[in-house]
């Protein structure tokens, strides 16, 4: 029971302080599921790029965290406490904007937080890469991704799916990392 | 045109159709981009929103705490039915993927040491941090470039990843930074 109430505190934490998309609570939500609830950095790696194979919102890996470790009605959990608190902001505040109509404020706001979202989006790479990018292989694989996707309409699954085949065979047959 | 923007909806779409809609953009949105199969969907699929109307709604979803594609299909389903609608378009939006990584999830639970799929793993999640920094990058690009922003970014990176601070003190300190450099103007 405290374990339900310890894992809807901190999703529900990270749902307010998810400032421009969940991609910016990745590198905290790295840090407390290591430290309060030993998910080490690599299960957390894998179970975000297991995530990023899932169509639909990018975070719904977030209940795999609860399922490992709650079982079932621990993703229930963390799937409520990510999503709710958030999504009740943001109606109660949606509503109040059709009232009132744009203000210079809401731009204001919104130009203060693209830039503090996207240098946590930075501290997101540089923390799953941390735990990802550990040898000359999973380098190529990453780099190699990065420049394809950006360079062609490919679509990211592929090339994930494909780093996934291509490193595994790699690493399995000739102990590369 | 002038008739069309200010009244996009003629009946408002029932529940399940908001619901469906939505399941069916969290079901073939691999790769991710669902704030733009939101957009078609909404202005011209279904004409639910107008232009102007998704802009603002968007704008608002991106300025609240929240995944930006969830926040989208909450506002526009609450513009359609209410919190009813909201809910609809919300866990449609979710259903897919959330089954998805469940399944997942019980699969990596019982397999996730075997030797094989750890390295494929392995593989995926150095193929994960390319997807990561692309995103990251083509968000940013238009940010990295510009000094008020870039100072942001850089002191926000600084403190979460080299001073170690939790999230909410970052917060605490670069919001008022942030609003400070980019407060209204007062003349206009």
């Amino acid at each position: 029971m405290s374990a339900l109430i310890h894992l809807a505190l901190t999703f529900g934490m990270l749902s307010i302080l998810a400032v421009g998309g969940g991609t910016a609570v990745l590198p905290e939500m790295q840090t407390v599921l290591a430290g309060q609830f030993n998910i080490d950095h690599t299960e957390f790696v894998h179970i975000y790029s297991i995530g990023q194979l899932a169509p639909g919102p990018n975070m719904m890996m977030v209940l795999v965290f609860g399922f490992q470790l709650a079982g079932l009605l621990g993703a229930g959990v963390v799937l409520l406490a990510f999503f709710i608190p958030s999504s009740v902001l943001c109606l109660s505040m949606g509503r109040l904007w059709q009232k009132i109509g744009e203000r210079p404020w809401r731009r204001a706001v919104q130009n203060a937080l693209e830039p503090i979202s996207i240098g946590l989006m930075c501290s997101g790479v540089y923390a799953v890469a941390k735990a990802a990018v550990v040898g000359p292989l999973t380098i190529t694989l990453a780099v190699a991704t990065f420049a394809v996707i950006l360079l062609t309409r490919v679509n990211p699954v592929f090339m994930i799916l494909g780093a996934g085949g291509l490193g595994a065979l790699l690493m399995h047959f000739f102990g590369l990392k | 045109m002038t008739m069309a923007t200010a009244t996009p909806v003629m009946t408002p779409p029932t529940l399940w159709q908001i619901f469906f809609e939505f399941l069916l953009i969290g079901a073939v949105s691999f790769g991710g981009g669902i704030v733009a199969y939101e957009r078609i969907l909404l202005i011209e699929k279904r004409r639910w929103l107008s232009a102007d109307s998704f802009m603002a709604t968007l704008a608002i979803s991106q300025t609240m705490p929240g995944l930006n594609s969830v926040n989208l299909a909450l506002l526009a389903g609450d513009q359609l039915r209410g919190v009813k609608g909201a809910l609809a378009a919300t866990i449609g939006l979710m259903l897919p993927g959330g089954a998805f990584v469940l399944l997942a999830g019980v699969v990596y639970s019982a397999g996730g040491q075997h030797p094989f799929i750890n390295v494929l793993l392995a593989g995926i999640a150095a193929g994960a941090t390319g997807l990561l920094a692309s995103v990251t990058y083509t968000i940013g690009k238009r940010h990295f470039v510009q000094i008020k922003s870039l100072f942001i970014i850089v002191s926000t990176f600084v403190l979460m990843s080299v001073f170690k601070l939790s999230l909410i003190w970052v917060l605490i300190l670069m919001v008022p930074v942030g609003l400070y450099l980019y407060r209204p103007e007062q003349q206009s």
